[in-house]
């Protein structure tokens, strides 16, 4: 039974205008697996998901559930093949109620039940141990809860293939840690999952077998205990990774009273409880946390995003207000986003108008940036940071993430600032534009930009920053240097074990 | 040569494609129809002007005060995802203000219509400043916002002219609805180059462009590069009211009176309709102005040849929704991505072809 | 038993806090006007007129919040009216049967909400721009039918239109000493039933539940396994469906057609349908707040008129204030309690 094929993909072909996002790749998933699809950005995961999902249509290839020959034209159809997925972005309806969005779409008859589907979700939620109601209304609801209605959803269905699409990228330890256990529950009733993730360990924590994916073709599959992670990443990014390791630590420098390029004190905002915080010039500094520890809000709040509350900042030890972004932007601060494609990038613009963006902004509205001079900016920038598009004049829409990143983290280092945030500068990218992003980081620092970095990878923390803020709860828990920047000193603190310094 | 031919056939004129196809058809069929049709003749009006007449010029006429909606109209749905339905309404407004400045005094002269029109401008300018507030401040969608002063904007019109409809009789006002002396082209076709000129001219010395179209697109990204996105929303309406002035201005001048019962009647429709035809997405975001005013003459020209088909002024509506229809399914994402796969599988059964002719 | 309790434990939701709050102000405001205006306001018939009046108004926006409810919009449901109104009095005028009248009022209105549906869910156009051209369309085709105003002659039609029900022990004493009974047209009957059957629809109904789905995430609603194109499709058929039943209730309200009527019915149907609180932006919406739109906005102009202000410019211009209250209400009122979901 455990080795039965239970879906096999062969010879997947899929074409998009001008690119190969698939070509030629096999895929088999067995009754009662956790299988973990790996592969960089542009590996051509997502593509292969979709395709089984019905939202794309293959060119070729053929897929078949337990045998049987599957003609797969849209998510109906994956669905009733016994193929459910639950993606990153929530794929609900929030103006639903729980129990409506775990039943609709597959109602028995026309009718509606509602008090039936209340009681049978109630059931489901209660045996599946998520804090939620049948007759809430789903947008009221976390969106970790969220998540988890979506799974019950394909929990219910009695699905035999459950495609999680990094499905823990929004939800904290406890609630991953709830999400394995419900995962192994069902491979231990038979069903397949599929899981793709960014995050090694929680492979090598579930997961028995690993098909890695490279440039929309097939690397190879493996057993889990086979394929030590060094190996795995390797496959992935397919070369050696000595240039990992070529890092060092940071430097650990002296900083007196007069290099302080910012400091605020009790500075709050809308989403962010009070905090002190300083940064030198030439300082890398980092804000570390889980997910909704307030890293991000804090961030926020040093660069007006969020309607600030209170609070004193003072800038080379002038006394300053910032409210609003551009009184951030004119003090010399840039932000890069959290969120890429919500808070960053102009998606139908050209990479041109997205790099000079914000310079435009500060140089005035009456002051328009000429043409010539944006193009000339433009293509010194794809230059400098090797960023892969077509031309300076295509939407940056259309560019793969990390390029997308670098045209974001282009459009802040035209202005040249002082200090600059970088918010998960290296989310959903590839390795290699991560290592460039690092170096970057380290470079700017050397010529005496201010950094704060954040990163959901600790270890890309401490390669990087020279002093670490812990934060837990929304407030700042402890401050990490020097000798103290280990990983399990982070842990540590960050899981509030003992704390360093202040409290 | 041949590389530039073919970079405007493969949609270098990317949106402006569909237009401009539109017109070119309906010059080659009035053509085919009545070659004459397009003839332009030098005659002398009423005043004893030499002017230019003809079917060509009567379009480019009538579609003055549309073309200057469809500009505003433009930056309006860019800038907020949404249409102005209110700009009809607005104009009877802004027309009455100017009526009313220019009774007020004893003789009408240069001074005195530049003031009323001044007048009118603050008129259609406040207007366009409350919509905007409902729509950047109150985060109201704009046909919600602007359904409001669809509703009274006639009746405040009304209010205004004290229920009446007066006339303005002058020369300067005749001027500006017809010709200027000693120049043989209509002045609203005139006032409708300077105001391109003018919206030109803002964008090439001004971020507006760029600033309207970023918070159009992604308005949460813009506010956090530091553009005003309030502002700018509630900018590109106090815009649109300038050009309701100009629209109104025009239109009384033309007639010499206001009416603000039909004074540019179910004109918002069809200025939203010539953003459309233009290949301007009605959601927001990247826009051309030039593609708007090419849709307010493809309209307009369309108008005239059912006029020259003899159709009844009530049922050209109804001939002028099949040709938009038609218009638009060509245009559609779903036709268009039909056309262009059909396109590279002849393309690839080409090439398989040739290869097989090569072994 | 334990869920209709918890039902009653979940807080309102949108459509819910939009729609009392719009009954609550209809309520205080019909009150208010019993008190200071007396009159009319203290007969029952005045309701019924007003049901009488509107009762093809009823019928459009019920259809046209089906519409928003998927977050789309039709501006064609006047004209299509308008149309329907022109097509069966002429035909009725040369001999035609009422039952084929009211077929022909169906199929054309079908055969509207069939082609935008068409247009719009399968080769994805732009609604307004679509049904600005059915709106141009069906006007158009009225006035080729007959620029001139038409007059029903047709003797079955016109008893049927002269069929009322009456209430007697609603109706009220005239000066004379007669008993003057309440009085509702068959319109309204028809209006009524097609309100609890859309009701229905939209509460009990898959498709119903597949309206609010896609105006709340259309993809969401696709990965669901919501037929998203055939769900949005069926959303204009049946606002077209209705239009067409709300033309042949015009006609047996006014029994005449000309080129001008139900002009504006389409902005009004969208006001009634906001102020019952509907969104533009989809998902949220409800027939019984539109139903009381409509009796908001009718009541707003009654008042109007028995204050006094027989300008006619104040009817338009006190609707105007009233929707931007009523739109900034709502605005406050969503914007409020999204932060309060934040704060939580």
């Amino acid at each position: 039974m455990h080795d039965e094929c239970l879906l096999s993909m062969r010879h997947i072909n899929k074409y998009f205008p001008g690119v190969k996002a698939l070509s030629d790749v096999d895929f088999t998933l067995r009754h009662g697996e956790i299988h973990a699809l790996m592969g960089e950005n542009g590996a051509g995961k997502s593509t292969l998901i979709k395709v089984l999902t019905g939202v794309y249509q293959n060119d070729g290839g053929e897929i078949a559930v337990e045998g049987e020959k599957l003609h797969i034209r849209s998510p109906q159809d994956a669905q009733r093949g016994g193929i459910s997925t639950v993606y990153q972005e929530i794929t609900l309806c929030p103006n639903l109620t729980v129990a409506e969005n775990m039943f609709i779409g597959r109602e028995e008859g026309p009718l509606i039940r509602q008090k039936n589907y209340v009681k049978r979700a109630n059931e489901i939620l209660s045996e599946l141990g998520i804090p939620a109601r049948g007759s809430q209304i789903l947008g009221s609801c976390s969106l970790a809860v969220q998540q988890m209605v979506a799974i019950a959803r394909a929990v219910d269905m009695k699905c035999k293939v459950l495609i999680l699409d990094e499905p823990t990228s929004s939800l904290d330890d406890k609630e991953v840690q709830v999400l394995f256990k419900l995962m192994r529950d069902l491979k231990s009733r038979g069903v397949g999952i599929i899981f793709v993730t960014h995050f090694l360990e929680q492979v090598y924590e579930v997961c028995d077998r690993i098909t890695v994916l490279r440039n929309g073709e097939l690397v190879g599959e493996y057993l889990t205990e086979d394929l030590p992670q060094v190996q795995l990443v390797a496959k992935m990014i397919g070369k050696d990774l000595d240039e990992l390791s070529s890092f060092g630590k940071a430097e650990v420098k002296e900083y007196g009273p007069d290099d302080v390029f910012y400091e605020a004190e009790e500075l709050s905002s809308s989403d962010a409880l009070p905090f002190d915080f300083k940064i030198h010039k030439g300082e890398v500094n980092g804000f570390t946390g889980l997910l909704g520890s307030g890293r991000s809000e804090s961030v926020r709040a040093i660069f007006g995003a969020d309607k600030v509350n209170g609070g004193t900042v003072k800038i080379k030890g002038d006394s300053v207000k910032i409210n609003k972004p551009i009184d951030a932007m004119k003090h010399g601060i840039g932000y890069l986003p959290e969120d890429r494609k919500r808070d960053g990038i102009i998606a139908d613009l050209s990479v041109r108008e997205n790099i000079i963006l914000a310079l435009q902004v500060m140089k005035g509205f009456f002051k328009p940036i000429s043409r010539s001079e944006s193009e000339a900016f433009a293509d010194e920038y794809i230059k400098a940071l090797n960023i892969k598009t077509a031309s300076r004049e295509t939407p940056i829409g259309s560019l793969s993430g990390g390029n997308q990143q670098k045209v974001i983290l282009a459009r802040w280092l035209l202005t040249h600032p002082d200090y600059l945030i970088l918010d998960e500068p290296t989310r959903g990218i590839d390795v290699g534009t991560k290592l460039e992003i690092q170096k970057l980081v380290l470079k700017l620092a050397e010529d005496g930009v201010s950094v704060t970095f954040i990163s959901s990878e600790i270890e890309e923390m401490l390669r990087t920053c020279s002093r670490l803020i812990v934060m837990r709860d929304r407030h700042v828990v402890g401050e990490l240097k020097g000798e103290e920047l280990t990983e399990a000193q982070v842990m540590k603190t960050i899981a509030g074990g003992n704390t360093v310094n202040e409290e | 040569m041949k590389s530039k031919f073919q970079k405007i056939f493969k949609g270098g004129l990317g949106q402006l494609t569909i237009p401009i196809i539109a017109i070119l058809i309906l010059v080659i069929f009035n053509l085919i129809r009545d070659p004459s049709f397009f003839s332009i003749s030098v005659t002398h009006n009423n005043d004893g002007n030499i002017v230019l007449a003809g079917n060509l010029i009567s379009i480019i006429n009538a579609a003055s005060e549309l073309a200057v909606l469809a500009m505003g109209m433009t930056l309006v749905t860019a800038a907020s995802g949404g249409q102005d339905i209110s700009v009809g309404a607005a104009a009877a407004i802004a027309g009455s203000a100017f009526v009313s400045m220019l009774k007020s005094g004893s003789t009408i002269t240069g001074g005195t219509v530049l003031l009323a029109f001044f007048y009118a401008c603050l008129f259609a300018m406040a207007f366009g400043a409350f919509n905007g507030t409902l729509v950047a401040v109150f985060k109201i969608q704009p046909m919600i916002a602007t359904l409001i002063l669809y509703t009274c904007g006639r009746s405040i019109a009304y209010w205004i002219n004290g229920g009446a409809t007066p006339t303005v009789s002058s020369p300067i006002i005749t001027a500006i609805g017809s010709f200027i002396p000693g120049i043989p082209i209509p002045t609203p076709v005139i006032i409708v180059i300077v105001v391109a000129i003018i919206f030109k001219l803002v964008f090439h010395f001004t971020s507006l462009e760029l600033f309207t179209q970023s918070v159009g697109i992604n308005e949460k990204a813009a506010r956090l590069n530091g553009i005003n996105a309030t502002w700018i929303k509630l900018l590109s309406f106090i815009i649109l009211g300038l050009c309701v002035a100009v629209a109104g201005v025009i239109s009384v001048s033309r007639l010499g009176l206001i009416n603000h019962e039909t004074i540019l009647l179910d004109v918002e429709m069809d200025a939203i309709l010539a953003v459309a035809i233009g290949g301007n997405s009605l959601g927001g975001g990247k826009f051309k102005i030039s593609g708007s005013i090419i849709g307010a003459y493809v309209i307009h020209m369309l108008t005239i040849t059912l006029y020259a088909m003899k159709v009844s002024s009530t049922d050209v509506k109804a001939y002028k929704a099949i040709v938009i229809i038609l218009l638009v399914v060509i245009g559609s994402p779903v036709i268009k991505s039909k056309f262009t796969k059909r396109m590279t599988q002849l393309k690839n059964r080409k090439t398989k072809v040739s290869t097989k002719g090569a072994l | 038993m334990k869920t209709r309790k918890e039902f009653l434990r979940e807080p309102l939701t949108d459509t819910q806090l939009l729609m009392t709050i719009t009954i609550s102000i209809f309520v205080a405001m019909y009150a208010v006007a019993m008190g200071a205006l007396q009159g009319g306001f203290l007969h029952a018939q005045q309701v019924f007129d007003m049901l009488n009046d509107n009762a093809s108004l009823i019928i459009v926006s019920c259809g046209l919040t089906i519409v928003m409810i998927t977050g789309g919009i039709d501006i064609s449901v006047g004209g299509v009216t308008s149309l329907v109104v022109m097509a069966c009095i002429l035909y009725l005028n040369h001999g035609g049967n009422v039952f084929v009248a009211a077929l022909l009022a169906l199929g054309i209105g079908l055969a509207f909400g069939l082609v935008h549906g068409f247009l719009i869910s399968y080769l994805e156009i732009q609604p307004f721009i679509v049904t600005l051209a059915g709106m141009f369309f069906a006007r158009g085709m009225t006035t080729i039918l007959s620029v001139n105003p038409q007059k029903v002659e047709h003797e079955g039609f016109a008893n049927l239109r002269s069929t009322q029900i009456e209430i007697p022990w609603l109706g009220y004493t005239a000066k004379n000493g007669n008993i003057v009974p309440a009085r509702i047209e068959l319109g309204v009957l028809v209006a009524v039933f097609c309100l609890i059957v859309v009701f229905l629809i939209l509460k009990f109904h898959r498709l119903g539940r597949g309206f609010y789905a896609i105006g709340g995430n259309q993809t969401s609603a696709l990965m669901l396994g919501i037929n998203v194109k055939r769900t949005r499709f069926l959303a204009y058929v049946f606002s077209g469906l209705l239009s067409g039943v709300s033309g042949f209730v015009l006609m047996m309200h006014t029994g005449a057609a000309n080129a001008t009527n139900a002009a504006g019915m389409e902005m009004n149907a969208i006001a009634a349908s906001i102020i019952g609180g509907t969104l533009l932006t989809g998902g949220v919406g409800n027939v019984i707040g539109t139903f009381f739109g409509v009796l908001t906005l009718t009541t707003i102009k009654k008042i109007v008129v028995s204050s006094g202000l027989n300008q006619p410019w104040w009817q338009s211009i006190t609707t105007g204030g009233m929707l931007c209250f009523f739109i900034l209400l709502q605005s406050v009122v969503l914007s409020r309690r999204n932060k309060k979901k934040k704060a939580t």
